[in-house]
């Protein structure tokens, strides 16, 4: 299916130019949190962006039906509801790495991203755009959990998903593991590496003041 | 003498900010000076205290394994937690829109200050952080719970305040042009959080 030129802006512009976390400053907490390896960070790229794009078509369908001044608990309930399942089938699917989360799968119901997009987006849109909406950010999400897990894993415990990528003989060599990068604040120094690259890229989305 | 130990550490050594990262978004949107950040600051800690021994006892009475054994025998069995996400988030999510009615009713002044950020504490990680760390930690009393909240909700606001400040200054410094505004300002966060890394360890 060929997709039109709004389609395509409403999908892909998260991943760069209106990136969730690094743009528009959205659920940067769980982001740090559950990066200090690979896995827990492509697990929690993928819940998130099923949450976001079914919460996303569900607030959609309702938008006319929700009275404005209740709509925050709302959306809070409907989001609350679709992270439960997602929790209890990781519990059963893959029950270790739920252990890893710990308590950021269940604050996936407060992820900025979540409220950002329910606010901004589905509020105002038909169903099958805001569950492209929800993709595009999940994805833009994603790929910045991917990057920072996939560096500090490799930097702070020399392997990758849990296989050894160093090779032996560079310990031998006198090598060590950087245990720095197993700690919360190189989480934050990553992003903010990601941040600089991405706006010397970017002109246009460099800000004037500090 | 249990519950200043826990207030202590929750401040310091499990700081919500530099330890969880729990509440960044408020945390980086709102900290651009200090008046306002003390405002928000004082806003999440009474939310948090208001209602995570309100979300404890939810947990310990109705949704926990076994917790509605005090409705009679039959129900001894009975384990809710799935719904705990649920049920949380409703009770945080109405206490807002609750406090929001209040202060507005009562303290228009205040109310005005804080306006945008009352309805904003609903989705802040912290608070339903707060809560799901109580579950996860099975306090012994709801003392002890009150405490926790009380100790998170002030680390919270300590750094905060402390961000605003250090942003306040940083307005005169010359930063490279790519990591102005967010760039310098999640550096600025992860050096405080080294810093406050060095509380680790500490017992009283």
């Amino acid at each position: 299916m060929a997709l039109s030129s709004k389609t395509k802006a409403v999908l892909l512009g998260p991943l760069n130019k209106n990136n969730p976390i690094i743009v528009q400053v959205l659920g940067i907490c769980s982001a740090l949190a559950v990066t200090s390896k690979l896995e827990p960070a492509l697990v929690m790229a993928i819940s998130v962006t099923i949450v976001v794009a079914f919460a996303n078509v569900i607030i959609s369908l309702l938008r006319k039906t929700i009275p404005n001044r209740i709509r925050i608990i709302v959306q809070l309930v409907v989001a609350a509801a679709l992270v439960t399942i997602v929790s209890e089938v990781l519990k059963a699917y893959s029950y270790e790495v739920n252990k890893q989360l710990s308590v950021f799968v269940g604050l996936i119901v407060t992820n900025c991203i979540l409220m950002g997009r329910l606010e901004a987006f589905a509020l105002g849109n038909g169903p099958w755009p805001s569950f492209l909406d929800g993709i595009g950010n999940g994805l833009g999400y994603g790929w910045i959990l991917v990057v920072v897990g996939f560096f500090r894993e490799l930097l702070g415990s020399g392997s990758l998903m849990g296989h050894k990528v160093i090779p032996q003989s560079f310990y031998d060599a006198g090598y060590e593991n950087n245990g720095l990068m197993m700690l919360a604040p190189m989480a934050i120094l990553l992003v903010a590496c990601i941040i600089w690259i991405h706006r010397a890229n970017n002109k246009e989305l460099q800000e004037e003041n500090n | 003498m249990d519950a200043i130990s826990l207030i202590v550490r929750s401040i310091f050594v499990d700081n919500m900010i530099f330890a969880y990262f729990l509440g960044m978004c408020s945390f980086l949107a709102v900290s651009k000076n200090v008046k306002t950040a003390l405002g928000l600051g004082i806003a999440v800690t009474f939310v948090l205290v208001l209602t995570l021994p309100i979300n404890y006892l939810l947990e310990n009475y109705v949704l926990k394994a076994g917790a509605l054994a005090w409705l009679g025998e039959e129900f001894a069995t009975v384990d809710l937690s799935v719904f705990s996400l649920l049920i949380f988030i409703a009770v945080i999510a109405s206490f807002t829109q609750l406090v929001e009615m209040v202060v507005e009713r009562f303290s228009p002044a205040l109310y005005a200050s804080l306006g945008i950020f009352l309805p904003l504490i609903a989705v802040n990680c912290a608070i339903l952080g707060g809560s799901l760390f109580m579950q996860q930690r099975e306090f012994a009393n709801i003392g002890m719970a009150t405490a926790y909240s009380f100790g998170s909700g002030i680390g919270w606001m300590l750094a905060i305040v402390g961000m605003a400040a250090i942003r306040e200054k940083l307005e005169y410094s010359n930063v490279p042009k790519p990591l102005k505004g967010l760039g310098i300002t999640f550096i600025t966060t992860a050096l405080m959080a080294l810093g406050f890394m060095s509380f680790s360890g500490i017992n009283i």
